[in-house]
């Protein structure tokens, strides 16, 4: 009271701030006074505001002081102020976590939960909840499940949204509520049937019988709140993805329905809904848009602007659906506010003709700096789809674009622009000129590394064959001069790409060069020396080898084995053949084209499947010094589907070992796995050198279990075997709903057994050219329970099969096969085996050709976006190379592998960007791989 | 994407805050854990939503992946936070309770002085509308029903000081049963005060002339 009167700045008008200056000693000095009898609740009141505003503003709170505070606060309790006793369980609320033992108001909030004042009743629930733990909820239950059936609303909303929050904590505990929230959920207040439907439902979720009942239930009975119907709306539809239900079912007609609701909320809720179903028919649809066409003409901004987004969704999949709302979304264009303006013109972009193109363009011009980036990014997606709709409109949008990126906006905005641009050149050559003076204009001020590079790439690829290539090389040989380092690398990469191409800029170009061998980064000077001499050459072949084509093998493959040849010094020189080669990238597509948060995660470029097991075969200590991966195979199931445990087993090869790597899945809810191994009997010479077991493998968590097999190497002849497998693993029950295990555990074991429906050409692992006259036919058998094993395989085709392919020469060696078969055998011990060894030789033989194709580089691409694009590239594709994809290709180099030398320097390109350190080491390399080039393939043969 | 986004959940309410008309923060709240996590990020989300949005009354914007829709009332803003797959006019039901209530306790004095001296009532009305992103209560009538406050503002001033003059020192007297040993000191109390406040008093009526 005093406090708040005796301000001085009280007439001193609305810049002060009561709480401006406060500081927290002096604050927490203050609330000494706490303990002062009579408790004075108007100055306590102020002092506990003071608190909360101060943890509010993010200041913090040393425990002991927090502490102090709380302690001194519960004794606030002894006043009967309702303003002050709320501030307290606020108080509790905002503390539970930074002070200690504030468990010690348990009793004081329980009596206010079970007391007379309903006003204290609810909120003490609250900040009951907030301050119990598992253990401690076990004493309140009683008092929980008599709160929930309250009948006062406050009283009973409270409860039931506490237990919500609880239901992460203890599951178990709230489970038993359901009947409570059941009867609940009955009530005539419409938040009550709110916060009792949302409980039921998350204590349901994962029981998809009890979840269908439920919403039968209250769709027939009908709920007034129309927050329930929203939840029952979106319980509806998840529940009819699941089941794939036909649109034809009960809860399809349910959510229709609710497009008649009387509730705004309801109705958009639903329209949006039936939007996001899969596979809707434009027949279903016509319902929802309708109704979204009447929100569009809302005096609420929120209401058309949710119309409007919901609607873009429709036009990205129906335009034609859409075409209806043309005339409203026409009106939206000049609303004031722009994200439904811009929202309006993307939509109607996409289902507009093509007459109305150009005055769209032209009304969003006019705003386009005032909307934010996500928007703008709409925009320019919207701009991309539509110049593959509309080629000939690509002048316009071509001047648009550079208008926009010409404005100010962030790396996201300018990456779509640029991407955007590119796609447009790539499709249209007419529009080649302007785009790539457009882009030149943007690199003369472009901030962004990853954008610079790119485009200097493209401009290497596009603008020597341009009618008048000169006049890019000041744009090229400006970056030189005022970038940064990589930046420089790639300009000068694209100005060999010039001066290999056009034979009167060549001196030019060999001057410039001169000029860059001088830079003061020494990746820019091998850069330069290289092409320098390469070119003065002069020699069409050189040109194509080390100019145009860069490298085909797998980065991130790449890097390890560079990496493990630092590892291991040897004498012999580093062989590029050992890296696996690129495979075609999948590139996550990318997401829809809509005002979500696509913008915050960029595109992920996902390394291939070898890759990844590298990476995490390189990081098991065990696996150290085995040198490169050449192959992983294809996962292969070892167990059905529905048992006990799921197995699943993939080979990996390298030179002088097989690493076995078995996925290994629990799918019991009351076990705890520990130290699992699969235990392997060889039954040839071969010798499992190490288990790596997986440590722990809680139910439904994957994890992965090596053992480490030795190839004999004194038996070239010892070209198959046959292991039985054996899991073994040590079980501790749990219980299924905490997963806290019991104490001890049991050894046990389970013999692993195939699916019978195992085709051995599925299982063929072709290594490609890495691996020489070696077919090598690993069975898995399980036999029965006693592990028993078999030969499948008689020495006689075997040997011929060896004959037939070592007699092939060197392009069988590089087509080898190196299969392993697991033989489907169910457990009774039945005979199965489909495949002979003769047959496994002829499949070896015809698939070889096949092999061969595979390393053959794949078309470059950024994102598989549409069909006609990529047949696009294909054709354009000729010699050039593609790279690992998105990463690579952003710093700015493609390239292609070619044979002998092989692109030893644009690997260097590539990752001496990315790190620096590996350039020079690659250089050095250039000077070894001339052995490199005469050595055949011999030290690839997996010697069995 | 959209459908895994929609996940059928009461948690509507990512974040909800007020700020000043220099896009200071006056109350914030923020429910989900892994939204800004840090001080920092939150203060530059807030930063980033009031430089886009307090030029314009526009309602709704969507910024750095979210959905907020805001309100203004002379030199304080209104936030409410969701994702961007939440239902608009969810948000909007909340904006709506929140800024009604907050309306109807500060007596339709909704700007920033007001709210300051009050913010107990502030803090006590948000806790109502909001636990722990649920929505608990959209109708602001039953918001301020239970929040029950009583605005301490300048208007009821004069009743205060009246309530002070007459002795009717609310709660204090009735919670208290007066010891003997404690009404010498209760009197004291009771005189400073009225001293002190009578001297405000004064202050105020001599300010209101000169104005």
């Amino acid at each position: 009271m005093i406090k708040k009167f005796d301000k001085k700045d009280e007439e001193s008008g609305s810049g002060s701030n009561p709480f401006q200056h406060l500081e927290k000693s002096a604050v927490l000095q203050e609330a000494r006074i706490f303990n002062e009898t009579p408790i004075n609740p108007r100055r306590c009141l102020h002092i506990l505001t003071k608190i909360i505003y101060l943890l509010n503003q993010g200041e913090h709170f040393g425990t002991t002081e927090a502490t102090e505070a709380f302690f001194a606060m519960t004794r606030l309790f002894q006043s009967n102020d309702q303003t002050l006793r709320r501030m307290c369980y606020l108080t509790i609320k905002e503390m539970a976590n930074i002070s200690e033992d504030v468990i010690i108001v348990t009793s004081s909030l329980t009596k206010d939960m079970t007391g007379k004042e309903d006003v204290y009743r609810g909120p003490a629930i609250r900040a009951l909840c907030r301050i119990t733990d598992t253990t401690m909820l076990q004493a309140i239950e009683r008092y929980m499940k008599q709160a929930i059936v309250d009948k006062v609303p406050s009283v009973s909303s409270s409860a039931l949204v506490s237990s919500l929050h609880m239901v992460k904590m203890s599951y178990d505990v709230v489970k038993r509520w359901v009947n409570e929230a059941q009867e609940a959920a009955s009530s005539d207040n419409i938040m009550v049937q709110y916060h009792a439907l949302g409980l039921l439902y998350h204590l349901r979720k994962n029981d998809r019988l009890a979840v269908t009942k439920m919403l039968n239930k209250f769709t027939k009975s009908g709920l007034k709140s129309p927050f329930a119907y929203c939840m029952l709306i979106r319980i509806a539809s998840k529940l009819l993805e699941e089941t794939e239900g036909g649109h034809d079912s009960p809860l399809f007609d349910f959510i229709e329905s609710c497009l008649r609701n009387k509730h705004e909320m309801v109705v958009y809720e639903a329209a949006s809904a039936i939007v996001h179903m899969p596979n809707c028919t434009a027949r279903e649809l016509a319902p929802a848009v309708s109704v979204l066409q009447l929100f569009c003409s809302s005096p609420k901004a929120a209401l058309r602007y949710a119309a409007v987004r919901t609607l873009n969704k429709v036009a990205m999949k129906h335009p034609s659906a859409v075409t209806a709302c043309n005339l409203d979304l026409e009106n939206l264009i000049t609303d004031s506010n722009r994200s439904i303006a811009t929202l309006a013109i993307t939509t109607l972009l996409k289902t507009g003709s093509e007459s109305s193109v150009d005055r769209l363009m032209k009304q969003i011009s006019s705003f386009v700096s005032e909307i934010s980036d996500e928007f703008k990014v709409v925009v320019v997606q919207a701009i991309s789809a539509l110049c593959q709709k509309y080629p000939r409109k690509h002048s316009v949008m071509m001047n648009f674009l550079s208008n926009m990126l010409r404005d100010d906006g962030g790396f996201e905005y300018k990456r779509a622009i640029v991407d955007c641009i590119i796609s447009i050149i790539e499709e249209n050559p007419e529009s080649k000129e302007t785009g790539l003076a457009h882009l030149c204009e943007f690199i003369e001020d472009c901030e962004h590394t990853v954008l610079a590079t790119k485009i200097l790439h493209l401009l290497g690829k596009e603008g020597p064959r341009t009618p008048s290539p000169s006049k890019y090389i000041r744009f090229i040989f400006n970056r030189v001069v005022l970038e940064s380092e990589a930046v420089r690398a790639a300009a000068v990469s694209a100005l060999a790409k010039f001066g290999a191409q056009n034979d009167d800029l060549l001196p030019s170009v060999l001057v410039l060069m001169q000029r860059c061998m001088m830079d003061s980064d020494d990746e820019v000077r091998d850069r330069a020396t290289f092409y320098m001499n390469v070119l003065q050459q002069k020699q069409k072949a050189l040109n194509a080898a080390y100019i145009f084509n860069g490298l085909s093998v797998s980065v991130p493959g790449l890097e390890k084995s560079l990496h493990q040849y630092t590892l291991e010094p040897s004498e012999k020189p580093f062989d590029m053949k050992t890296v696996p080669l690129a495979t075609a990238v999948i590139t996550e597509q990318k997401t829809e084209i809509a005002p979500v948060a696509t913008s915050k995660l960029p595109e992920k470029l996902a390394p291939s499947r070898q890759d990844i097991y590298q990476e995490q075969l390189a990081a098991i200590p065990e696996f150290q010094g085995l040198g490169p991966l050449f192959k992983s195979s294809e996962p292969v199931q070892l167990t059905e589907a529905e048992t006990e445990y799921v197995v699943r087993c993939i080979k990996h090869t390298f030179s002088n070992h097989m690493v076995f790597q078995f996925d290994c899945t629990n799918t019991l809810n009351d076990q705890l796995l520990q130290k699992v191994v699969v235990q392997m009997e060889p039954s040839e010479a071969y010798e499992v050198a190490r288990y790596v077991p997986a440590p722990s493998l809680p139910y439904s968590q994957p994890g992965s279990c090596y053992s480490l097999v030795r190839l004999p190497d004194d038996d070239p002849t010892a070209v198959s075997c046959t292991f039985s497998c054996t899991m073994k693993y040590l079980v501790r029950d749990c219980d299924p709903n905490t997963g806290e295990p019991d104490d001890d555990g049991y050894d046990d074991e389970y013999v692993v057994r195939i699916s019978p429906c195992g085709d051995p050409s599925e299982t063929a692992l072709p290594i490609g050219r890495h691996v020489a006259s070696s077919s090598l036919a690993f069975s898995l058998p399980a036999g029965g329970p006693g592990g028993d094993r078999r030969r499948p395989h008689t020495e006689g085709p075997e040997a011929q099969l060896r004959s037939s392919l070592g007699g092939g020469g060197r392009r069988v060696r590089e087509g080898g096969d190196v299969r392993a078969v697991i033989g489907p055998d169910a457990g009774g011990g039945r005979e199965q085996h489909r495949q002979f060894p003769g047959d496994a030789a002829v499949r070896a033989f015809r698939q070889s050709p096949g092999e061969q194709e595979l390393p053959r580089p794949l078309p470059r691409r950024r994102v598989p976006r549409g069909p006609r694009r990529a047949a696009a590239g294909a054709a354009g594709a000729g010699g050039r190379g593609h790279h690992a994809g998105d990463r690579a290709e952003q710093r700015g180099d493609g390239g292609g592998r070619h044979p002998g030398l092989r692109g030893l320097k644009s690997p260097a390109a590539d990752l001496g960007s990315a790190r620096p350190g590996f350039h020079f080491f690659f250089f050095f390399l250039l000077f070894l791989s001339v052995s490199t080039q005469q050595r055949s393939h011999t030290s690839d043969v997996i010697k069995l | 994407m959209d459908s895994a986004a929609l996940e059928p959940s009461l948690y509507t309410v990512k974040a909800i805050f007020i700020l000043d008309n220099d896009g200071n923060r006056l109350l914030a709240k923020y429910y989900d854990t892994g939204l800004y996590p840090s001080m920092k990020e939150q203060r530059s989300f807030e930063k980033n939503v009031f430089n886009k949005t307090h030029k314009a009354d526009n309602e709704i914007a969507f910024l750095e992946g979210m959905t907020i829709v805001y309100k203004s009332s002379i030199d304080i803003f209104f936030y409410v936070v969701g994702s961007a797959q939440e239902n608009e006019l969810m948000l909007m039901a909340v904006l709506n309770c929140l800024f009604d209530s907050l309306s109807q306790i500060l007596r339709k004095n909704v700007e920033r002085r007001c709210l300051l001296d009050n913010m107990d009532g502030v803090f006590l009305v948000v806790d109502e509308i909001i636990d722990g992103g649920v929505i608990l209560e959209s109708d602001p009538q039953q918001v301020v029903e239970k929040v029950n406050y009583r605005a301490g503002s300048e208007q009821a001033f004069g009743f205060v000081l009246l309530d002070y003059i007459t002795g009717n020192m609310e709660g204090q007297a009735d919670e208290n049963p007066l010891s003997e040993q404690s009404v010498a000191q209760h009197i004291t109390e009771k005189l400073a005060l009225t001293t002190t406040v009578l001297q405000s008093a004064k202050e105020q009526i001599k300010w209101s002339i000169l104005k």
